[in-house]
């Protein structure tokens, strides 16, 4: 694995993980931007929602959003 | 100080509330219901001469030294068995007691070596104390038949057995019974033939069951067990206490000295996580302190390829720092990072995160707990508000019901598994508690003597949440849930949405056993007992949290105990075991990228101001990289600076050729250790370490305990840790000017709101303090979550199990899952410096019986041992400890390489390595693999200091 195909595999473990969150894009979206640095972030917005589960594609969305909006 | 042993006031304390008033030659004397006569006289300094007794184990009364006069009661009763009453008139010292105290002692010194002079025991020998005490100036028999004059047992590398100078007082094999729980040593013989055998009559002390902990060494009155070090270099004229530094029982030594020379590690009996006791690592596995691969000057070199060259420390520091400025400004600031280590002080760890907070100018620090019980800060947090084990080591005495899971606390907590084994055991008529291990080994607290689990559920490694879900479905769907408390204490809301989704038909045990592989019977019957066998414990270690599932499965472990009310008082509560001396102080101090120390998210700018305001810096409110982000980073040529000190990632972290192509990725790794470790092969600059024995500072244990460690003797390399990390920052161009540890936790107290209360002079005054220690709780917090919970109201979380992406087939059908054993600890830099390698000299492969025939391996045989990411070879060992389809190894040598094997699957939320589940395959094998001996060549190349001379 390279470091974005890990960081897609990363995401979308979150994503399963969280699944059963009464709010589970919210909740993931808050998890990375918690946990993850701001080049890993930058990654996986370039890398954009190739391979990722719609709810991580849909954290990734929000989280590439309010970067872009702040 | 001159050199004093701790009193030994003969039997133990008793814990009755109720009090006895007597008096004692003629002085009155208040002491709790229960306590012996001999200890009464004794807290009262008043010492009544005896043999069998002390004050680790009961009452024997054997020896017949311990005879006191007491009025209205006939003959002369042992005192030691004789519990005071209230009224008592004792008398310890008349004339005819002395005759039959002399008679005794005489009977005594007649079949004992009269070689007091040349005897390692001299000065330290109770039998030589007593026959003093006593008067005994003449020995009247005659004896034909002795037992002296027999054959020395060495075969232990740290003590002797002289069976001749041994006084039948049994006291060792009490301590070995009672204290340890081993039960390894009897007496074998009558009369003069009466003799302490370790098993059997063809057993030494080396090959029997003994696990070397050191309680009968400690237990005997004479020279007949006795420390190989005071046999070499006489007995200690003073003594220092402190803190061990190994595993996170934390137990409290007297560091025993000549001078400068430590001659032994004796457990203190006042240390409130060990009351007393040891084990072989902590008791005499210290001489990697004094090792002679110890590197103590400073090395540096342009290039891995180069052999290093020693360097004076003002090199070092001007060397490193024009290295780091000179990276931060070709690639950027958050190009470096650095880790801090859990074998370290707390006061070392903060600088360490300070350094690349302040100084790096980012927060791309992590620690060695991130390989393993970060999971347990992510799972804790959220359920319960803080990071932490909820209960102290005593509150194992309340419990009722045991839960293990995913630990092995006889190999990896020796000395608080032998607490748990008295409660397991039970004691004065009281039983003893109910044990369920949740496991896929058979680990030695499952059957050991007296002791037998109820419940042992071999589940298959990675289903640990499957587990955990099926026994709150039982819990729940049979009504056993308890609701008063949750309604009480929890979010009921929470609680219903949880309950709900465990109650699913597809979480029952019945349901989930395909993928568990753990009987539903046994299951069901396991959480009947949690739920109802009155007070239920939790302990969990590695095997919970080294899962891509270890979050969720800690979080899983929270919602057992509070639907089942568990949590908030002595005798219950979930407890992380920790792996090192220092996970729990190192995850406190702030090491986590994401975390300021407390446990406060680096985005908080309120907790960031606090610290910006006293350090005078603006700090980064984005989270830095973790470890594996780091090394990632490496690879992909962005994170090119790394100071790791007291780690050995290369051997311990996973996917070892992951972790080697990103430390040769980087221009600068920066090693601040004791010995040439693995990472250091990687390494331009090494900063020599100071041990625990050098340095001053506090380790906090698994109980929250924060202990002092004192310096026994000067640094060998020169400087302690927190020095070097010091004169670093200072070569950077920072203002720091601590001139002891203790103003740094004057810091860690300014800035923490759990340490506010906590300073050296007030550990010096109390020992030690478990945080919270805040102004509600000067002394400290034994039991968290008392009132309510840290967050407020207990949280549940739903954890849906997730099977892991290593999966097993056709190339790879067994699961490996790794682990520790008692005499070597982690990666073994220190143990396998230490004579404790005549136990563990190699890591084995355990290999079930059929599996084992399947490919034709049998005991002994050379193995390769093979995964999607690496392979390695070792020897196999058979055994049906291990379910079939799984196999098992420790890690603590570096030439097995353990984790060449291991994947870079993750815990989803912390990136916590998933040691414990590797999907293998196992073939027969004649030698190293290519991996192993290009490993060996590079080290072999890379230790190469410029006098020709290999440091290793």
């Amino acid at each position: 694995m390279n470091s974005v195909e890990r960081l897609v595999h990363m995401a979308n473990q979150i994503a399963t993980n969280l699944a059963t969150d009464a709010a589970p894009v919210a909740a993931v979206a808050d998890h990375i931007q918690q946990f993850w640095d701001p080049r890993m972030k930058k990654m996986i917005f370039a890398h954009g929602t190739a391979g990722l589960s719609p709810v991580a594609a849909a954290a990734i969305s929000l989280l590439a959003d309010a970067q872009n909006g702040a | 100080m001159t050199y004093q042993p701790q009193n030994d006031f003969g039997t133990p304390e008793s814990r009755s509330d109720e009090t006895v008033s007597l008096t004692i030659d003629g002085r009155n004397v208040t002491v709790p219901a229960g306590t012996s006569v001999m200890r009464a006289a004794a807290e009262k300094g008043t010492s009544i001469p005896k043999l069998c007794a002390t004050d680790s184990v009961k009452s024997f009364g054997s020896c017949r030294l311990c005879l006191v006069e007491i009025d209205g009661r006939r003959g002369t009763p042992a005192s030691c068995t004789t519990p005071v009453e209230p009224g008592m008139v004792v008398r310890t010292q008349t004339p005819h007691l002395a005759k039959l105290r002399k008679g005794v002692m005489e009977l005594y010194i007649s079949d004992h070596p009269l070689d007091c002079l040349t005897c390692a025991a001299n000065g330290d020998c109770e039998l030589q104390d007593q026959a003093g005490a006593v008067g005994l100036r003449d020995v009247r028999y005659d004896v034909q038949a002795t037992h002296l004059g027999q054959e020395k047992d060495h075969s232990n590398p740290y003590f002797d057995f002289d069976p001749s100078k041994c006084i039948a007082c049994s006291r060792c094999i009490r301590a070995c019974d009672e204290v340890q729980g081993t039960l390894a040593l009897t007496m074998e013989g009558r009369g003069w033939g009466s003799k302490i055998s370790a098993g059997l009559a063809s057993d030494n002390f080396l090959e029997s069951e003994c696990v070397s902990c050191g309680a009968c060494v400690q237990a005997c009155p004479t020279a007949t067990l006795v420390e190989k070090k005071v046999v070499e270099v006489g007995t200690p004229e003073r003594s220092v206490v402190t803190t061990c530094a190994y595993c996170g029982v934390g137990c409290t030594f007297r560091a025993e000295m000549r001078g400068e020379q430590l001659v032994r590690m004796v457990p203190y009996k006042d240390g409130k996580a060990n009351r007393g006791h040891s084990c072989v690592k902590g008791r005499f596995a210290w001489g990697y302190a004094q090792h002679q691969e110890r590197i103590l000057k400073p090395m540096i070199r342009k290039s891995i390829s180069d052999p290093w060259r020693e360097v004076e420390w003002d090199e070092a520091f001007a060397y490193t720092a024009s290295e780091l400025k000179r990276i931060s400004a070709k690639y950027g600031r958050n190009a470096l990072g650095g880790i801090t280590s859990s074998r370290c002080t707390n006061e070392e760890t903060f600088l360490v995160q300070k350094l690349i907070r302040a100084g790096f100018g980012n927060n791309n620090v992590d620690t060695c707990a991130r390989v393993c019980h970060s999971p347990t800060g992510y799972g804790l947090k959220t359920t319960f508000g803080t990071s932490a084990g909820t209960q102290d080591f005593d509150s194992v005495e309340d419990t009722d019901v045991i839960l293990i899971i995913g630990a092995n606390p006889t190999d990896g907590h020796p000395v608080f598994a032998s607490r748990m084994k008295r409660r397991l055991r039970g004691q004065d008529g009281r039983p003893g508690a109910k044990l369920i291990v949740i496991d896929p080994r058979r680990t030695d607290i499952v059957r050991s003597p007296h002791i037998e689990a109820q419940h042992h559920l071999p589940l298959r490694p990675g289903t640990n949440v499957a587990v955990l879900t099926a026994m709150a479905h039982v819990i729940v769907t049979e009504g056993l849930a308890d609701e008063a408390f949750i309604r009480e204490r929890c979010d009921w809301d929470e609680y219903s949405h949880w309950a709900e989704f465990v109650s699913q038909a597809r979480n029952s045990p019945e349901n989930l056993q395909p993928v568990t592989l753990v009987d539903a019977e046994e299951l069901r019957a396991a959480a009947r007992l949690y739920a109802t066998g009155g007070n239920g414990a939790i302990y969990y270690g590695l095997g919970v949290t080294e899962h891509s599932q270890g979050s969720s499965t800690v979080m899983a472990i929270a919602n057992l105990a509070m639907a089942t009310g568990n949590i908030g008082r002595r005798g219950v509560g979930v407890n992380p075991l920790r792996g090192q001396n220092n996970v729990q102080g190192a995850c406190d101090m702030g090491s986590f990228p994401h975390e300021l120390a407390g446990y406060r998210h680096i985005s908080d700018g309120n907790a960031r101001k606090l610290f910006e305001d006293d350090w005078g810096v603006t700090l980064d409110p984005e989270p830095g990289l973790r470890i594996p982000n780091m090394l990632d980073a490496a690879v992909d040529g962005v994170f090119k600076a790394l100071y790791c000190q007291g780690e050995d990632i290369l051997q311990s972290d996973p996917n070892t050729a992951h972790v080697s192509a990103g430390l040769a990725a980087m221009e600068c790794v920066i090693v601040h250790d004791l010995f040439l470790n693995e990472t250091a092969n990687y390494a331009h600059i090494f900063l020599p370490g100071s041990t625990f024995l050098e340095k001053n500072g506090t380790f906090t244990n698994a109980e929250r305990r924060i202990q002092p460690v004192r310096k026994v003797m000067t640094p060998m390399n020169g400087l302690e840790d927190w020095e070097v990390t010091q004169r670093l920052a200072q070569a950077m161009g920072l203002d720091w000017n601590y001139t002891h540890p203790s103003e740094i936790m004057d810091e860690i107290a300014r800035l923490t709101p759990t340490f506010a209360g906590v300073s050296f002079a007030r550990l010096d005054e109390v020992g030690s303090l478990q945080w919270p220690v805040t102004a509600d709780a000067p002394d400290g917090s034994p039991i968290m979550h008392v009132d309510g919970f840290v967050r407020g109201k207990g949280k549940f979380v739903v954890t849906d199990y997730v099977p892991t992406d290593e999966k097993t087939g056709p190339r790879f059908p067994l699961l490996l899952t790794t682990g520790r054993i008692l005499s070597q600890y982690n990666v073994g830099a220190q143990t396998r410096r230490t004579e404790n390698v005549a136990w563990h000299p190699e890591d084995l492969l355990e290999i079930h019986p059929v599996d084992a025939e399947d490919r034709g391996v049998k005991s002994g045989d050379w193995v390769k041992l093979a995964s999607r990411a690496g392979e390695t070879t070792l020897r196999a060992t058979v055994t049906d400890r291990v379910a079939p389809g799984v196999v098992y190894t420790t890690f603590h040598h570096a030439v097995t390489q353990a984790n060449v094997v291991t994947t870079d699957f993750s815990d989803w939320a912390t990136n916590c390595p998933e040691y414990k589940v590797t999907a293998v395959q196992i073939s027969a094998s004649n030698g190293p693999t290519e991996w192993q001996e290009e490993y060996e060549a590079l080290s072999t190349r890379s230790r190469r200091v410029e006098t020709g001379i290999a440091a290793e």
